[in-house]
This record gives structure tokens, sequence and C-alpha cells, in this order.
């Protein structure tokens, strides 16, 4: 009798625990896969879809839809509106750029849908507009460009700076400036989606500055490199880590060797969740995982771990559940701030060849547990 | 050293100038000739380019890329021509941007189809790499230097080509009345396609050469036949010497704005304030350009002499 009784609570529990699990959870990936930052977005799709793969059994009750795009506020803003009111997902996630996640995340997180953000970082959802159903899995906008800051401040006295003029293109310089604090040798802004760079190289080259800070995402980096590297001028080149991520930097080439960029994560960080990720990302895709395929992978295993321990229906739980992130991230540790931004280490990396293949190589730690200059804006505790 | 510097300015805006030119002149050709305006013409940029990333990947030489660029974009004209904008000559402009525009999407996710997400991997060729000495005691790139000679080469061809051979005079007369010429028994459908292959090829020539500089992806050709357009409409609509004369101004304006402004605005704001103004105006300064031409000139610098 005590056997059966004993046998019966452990199958109760097994069923009140399959019962958690079970709860199907449903969330919609809005990201861009066509049009130039096509590449973005792919890389975080398999990312986060990798993440749900690896965690085999335990995502089987996670369904993923999966939309373009096409880097255009107004059709993410359709795209949102379907999968809320006719998809019925619980939580969005996916858009890489600022000014989509600006038009999206505000009317999502009103409607009490989760959203989860992969990339995009904009200052007002980490300050004043700070939501608590809007959790940042990636970094504030200005982390890398302040850990950048940060690297220079210590290592050169005159930095030229250079950023397209919009306002992430700002928010980089005002990022670097926070904290490097030594001699501006120059502060240039070129145009949004601009191809040729002779005109800045040669300021650049009469500057007369010891290093040179670039935001320039995209075509952009590719293109400022290439030329940059051809012009004879030997000026260091340093930046945030989204122009050396592993999605561009085999079209720029040898011209990216020795470029030191900051990022939150790089394909040599030891721990064994970032082994797993990069293996098994390059058994899937036959690539190696940008720093966007990390982040989204980090949201995908994010989702599973509160998946584990509450169900979506309970909105409060739930939301305990992703803020506690107990979650194996492949940046090692991972902790929300109180705005629902990481706290996190963000690494100086240095662009190396790795036999044929050019890659990141982490050289030096900018910042340990940073959070961001936005936190004490938001209401949240 | 501010000569030196200037100097080597005006080579960057000579520079891009030549590039647009390479652009400008199909576009342009196109328009004098068959009287279509053709938005796809930044698609067959983006052909030649990924042709020669393509070619120079697999051979491992960029010169037999810069070939396969021009067969790539003059095969890939001659087959829309036939398919497509043969059927456009009679409708009117709205359905030409309406159709062609149709063509960028095609030819976009085409690529993205054969290609992939990512940017593709050019350099341009181990012969043409390094600096050269300009007075003054700066260096310029030896590179940028062979696209000034190479569109300073396609301007000498294209006037020869247009003014010398048989094929010139019938792209002439075809200018002027192409009823009449067809009627002459000349055959104006296969003229049409040539010239409209003639375009592409320049157009292709122009996205390989500038595709080592810059990243070969989709959607590279936009940005670029933008400003073809704004170059054909300060040189004159359908002729090639304004096609020349507007891209040589609209790169220099576009490059010394971009250089002398900033230091400008530099001269009564503080550096960063008059990075932001100086960089903002800079990038309106052609089309500012463009305005006073069309005010002052509607029919541009140098019209084509229409019959």
């Amino acid at each position: 009798m005590k056997k059966f009784l004993a046998a019966s609570v452990a199958a109760l529990a097994i069923s009140v625990a399959g019962v958690a699990a079970a709860d199907p959870i449903k969330v919609g990936v809005i990201t861009t896969l066509s049009g130039g930052g096509a590449g973005l977005g792919v890389d975080a799709r398999d990312g986060f879809l990798l993440a749900l793969k690896n965690a085999g059994d335990a995502a089987k009750d996670i369904e993923v839809v999966v939309e373009d795009d096409g880097q255009k506020p107004e059709l993410a803003v359709q795209i949102a509106d379907k999968m809320i009111q006719s998809d019925q997902v619980d939580i969005l996630t996916g858009i890489i750029w600022s000014n989509l996640a600006m038009a999206v995340v505000p009317s999502a997180v009103a409607q009490d849908k989760f959203y989860l953000s992969v990339n995009a970082g904009p200052s007002p959802l980490a300050g004043s507009q700070c939501h608590a159903n809007y959790f940042n899995v990636a970094y504030q906008n200005d982390n890398f460009h302040e850990a950048m800051g940060q690297y220079a401040n210590e290592t050169y006295k005159k930095t030229v700076i250079m950023a397209p003029n919009y306002p992430a293109g700002t928010d980089s310089l005002t990022g670097f400036k926070r904290y490097y604090k030594q001699e501006l040798a120059g502060e240039i802004y070129t145009q949004v989606g601009q191809t040729d760079y002779a005109a800045e190289i040669a300021q650049i080259r009469a500057s007369g500055a010891d290093s040179l800070f670039i935001f320039l995402p995209g075509g952009m980096g590719i293109s400022f490199m290439k030329q940059y590297a051809q012009s004879g001028v030997e000026i260091p080149v340093i930046g945030p880590g989204f122009s050396f991520s592993q999605d561009v930097l085999p079209a720029i080439g040898d011209a990216a060797l020795g470029v030191k960029n900051s990022a939150s994560w790089s394909q040599d960080v030891d721990n064994e969740a970032s082994k797993k990720f990069v293996e098994t990302f390059q058994a899937e895709y036959g690539r190696l995982p940008s720093i966007y395929a990390a982040q989204a992978y980090d949201t995908g295993s994010l989702i599973v771990s509160a998946a584990g321990k509450a169900s979506v229906k309970d909105a409060d739980a739930f939301r305990t559940a992703l803020k506690a992130a107990e979650f194996e991230s492949v940046r090692g540790k991972f902790s929300f701030n109180t705005n629902n931004h990481p706290i996190q280490d963000i690494y100086v990396r240095e662009v190396i060849k790795d036999g044929d293949v050019l890659t990141n190589k982490i050289i030096a730690t900018a910042f340990t547990d940073h959070g961001d200059a936005y936190a004490e804006q938001c209401a949240l505790k | 050293m501010q000569t030196a510097l200037f100097i080597e300015q005006l080579l960057n805006g000579l520079q891009l100038g030549v590039m647009l030119f390479l652009m400008a002149a199909g576009l342009t050709l196109i328009f004098g000739v068959m009287g279509l305006i053709n938005l796809a013409h930044g698609s067959l940029y983006m052909v030649g380019a990924f042709a020669c990333a393509t070619v120079a990947a697999y051979t491992g030489s960029f010169w037999l890329g810069l070939i396969a660029s021009l067969a790539a974009a003059a095969a890939a004209g001659a087959i829309i021509e036939i398919l497509v904008i043969r059927r456009l000559y009679e409708r009117d402009h709205l359905d030409q941007v309406l159709a062609t525009f149709a063509l960028i999407l095609v030819f976009s996710e085409g690529t993205r189809w054969l290609f992939g997400s990512f940017p593709l991997y050019l350099d341009i060729p181990p012969l043409l790499q390094g600096t050269v000495p300009l007075p003054g005691g700066s260096r310029y790139q030896l590179y940028r230097l062979a696209i000034i000679g190479v569109g300073v080469a396609v301007a000498v061809g294209l006037f020869l080509l247009i003014t010398r051979t048989r094929l010139g005079m019938r792209i002439r007369a075809g200018e002027s009345d192409r009823e009449m010429i067809g009627a002459l028994g000349v055959d104006i459908r296969t003229l049409y396609t040539i010239v409209f292959a003639l375009g592409a090829a320049l157009a292709g020539l122009a996205g390989a050469m500038v595709g080592a500089l810059q990243s070969v992806q989709v959607g590279m050709g936009e940005p670029a036949l933008i400003l073809a357009f704004v170059v054909i409409v300060i040189g004159g609509i359908g002729s090639i010497r304004g096609a020349l004369v507007g891209a040589v101004i609209v790169g220099v304006v576009d490059t010394m704005g971009r250089f002398l402004l900033p230091q400008i605005f530099g001269l009564f704001m503080n550096a960063s304030q008059a990075g932001i103004v100086g960089g903002a105006l800079a990038s309106m300064l052609i089309y500012i350009v463009m305005a006073v031409v069309l005010a002052v000139r509607p029919q541009g610098l140098f019209p084509a002499a229409k019959g």
C-alpha cells in the first residue's frame, strides 16, 4: 500500500510537471530575410531555431512562426499585428533593427505579449519607455561602443571617430565618448548607405590620429574596410563588433586582419554552452555563427528555460521565470538588470586568421558585469 | 599638406564621377534612343559585380571576372530587352517604371536565391594594388587612377562609336526619328537590343570595378542608380556628352561637399555639431545642384538634339 502511494504521488508529480511544460507556447519571429540586411536576420533566425532544436524534448511544445520584415518598419508593424491577432502568439522576437523595434515593441507589450529582443536595444526602451514584458537578451545599443571607448581610453591618445549621420550613428559616438576621455582628432559623419569613402579616408590620413573608431554596419563597413586597406593609411582601426562579425568577415577579406572590436560573445569564449552552440551551428548550417546568431540562440534558450518553470498563460509567473535568466548562456554569465537589459561582460576581440578562415579572438575584457546608462531612468524595480 | 589633400580629394571626385558616367551613359543612351526609363539599370550593375566576384573567386583572376561581368550584364540586358522591355516602348513612362521596378525585385530575389544573403568577396587585382605619389607629398591609390583611365577610355570609345561608325549613325538616326529609320529598312528591333545590351554592359563594367572597392551584395545597384539619374537630369537626358559632364560635376561636388562643408561649419561651431550639420548638408548638395539646374536650364546642360 505504501509503495502504491509513493508511486502514485510520483506519478502525480510527473503529471503536474508535465502540465507545466506541455502548455504550448507560440513564438512569432519577425526578422529581416530579404534586402541588403538579410544576412543578419538569417543568422538570428538560424540561431534561434537551433536553440530549440538543441533543447530537444524541452522545446517540443514551442511552436514558431517566422516572417520577413524586409527591414521596413511599416511591414514589421503589420506582421506583428497579424501574429498577435490571427496567429495568437504569446511571445514576439527576432527584430534586428532599432527603428523597427521602436515601431513594434511598445504596442506589442501594451497588448500583454512578451517581447524578447535578439539584437536591437534602442535607449528609450532601456530607459523611460521600459516595460515589464520587454526583455532585451542582446545589449543596450550603446554597450559595444562604450566598451571600445573604454579600450581606446587606455590604449590611444588621439582617436578620430566616424559613423553614419542617423540616430544609431550619433548614439554610437555618444557611447564611445562616454568612456573615451583623451583627445579627439576628428569626428566624421557619413551618409547612411554611403558606398565610397575616398573623401573620408583622405581626411583620416591628414588628421594625424593614432587610431580610428568606426561604426559602419552592414555593407558600409565592408566597403570602408576594403577601401581603407587599399589606401595605404596605416592608422589602426577599432570598432563595435557588428562590422567585424562572422557574417561580414569573409566579404572584407584580409583587410580586416588585426582590427580590434568589441562584443559580448566570440566563438572562442570558453564555456560548454558556447562550444556546443558553435559545433552544432556549423554542423547544421555549414558556416561559423555570428554575434547575431549567438544572441538569438540565447533568446531561444531563455524561452525554453522559462517554459520549463511556468506556463506562458500565467504572465506573472512566466515573467519571473524569464527574469531569473536561468539558462546556459553562450556568453557564460548572464543576468538581467532592473530594466530587463543584460548585465554581462564585454570583450575586446581581434580579427585573426585561423587556417583559411577569418574569425575573432578575445584579447581583453573591456567591462565586467556591465549594465547600461539608462537603467536608472526605468521605473521597473 | 592642405594642397595635397585638396588634389587628392579632387581626384576622388573625378573617380566617383567617372564611375557614375559608366552607369549614366547606358541609362541616357537607352532613354535617348528608345525613350525608355529603365529602373532595372542598377540591377545590371549588380549582375556585373556578382559575375565578376563569382568568376574571380572560381578562377582566381580578376581580369577573367571583368570579362565575365561584361558578358553577363550584356546577356542579362539582351534577355530582359527581348522578354520584357520590347513590349514597353509604345507604352507611357508610368508603365515602363512599373515594369522595370518589378525587374529590380526579380533580380534582387533571384540573386539572393542563387548566391545567398551574405555579401561576396572581391578584391582588386595584384597588378593595381598599392599607391602612387602625388605632387605635394601625398599618395594616391593606383586602382582609383585606373578607374579614371577606364572611364576616360570608355568616354572616348563611345564618342567614336557614335560619331564615326555605321552603328553610331543608326543610333543617332534612331534618336531623331525612329519611324523614319524603320521605314528606311534598318532593323530597328535588333538595333534596340544592341543598344540595350551595350548600356547593360557598361553598367556591368561599373559594377565589377566598384565591386572590388565595395561590398558585393544584393541591393548595391539602387544607390548608384539614383545618382545616375541625378547625373542625366543635370547633363541633359539622352546626351552622352551631358552624362560625362554631369557625372564629373556630381562626383566632384559630392566629394568636395563631404570634405569641405564640415570644415567650413567647423569655423564657427564645435567639431561634433559641424560634423553633423556639414555632413547633412553635404548629402543634400548634389540634389541642390540638380534643383538649380532644373530651375535655370530645365532641359539640362547639354540636351540631346531632338529632331
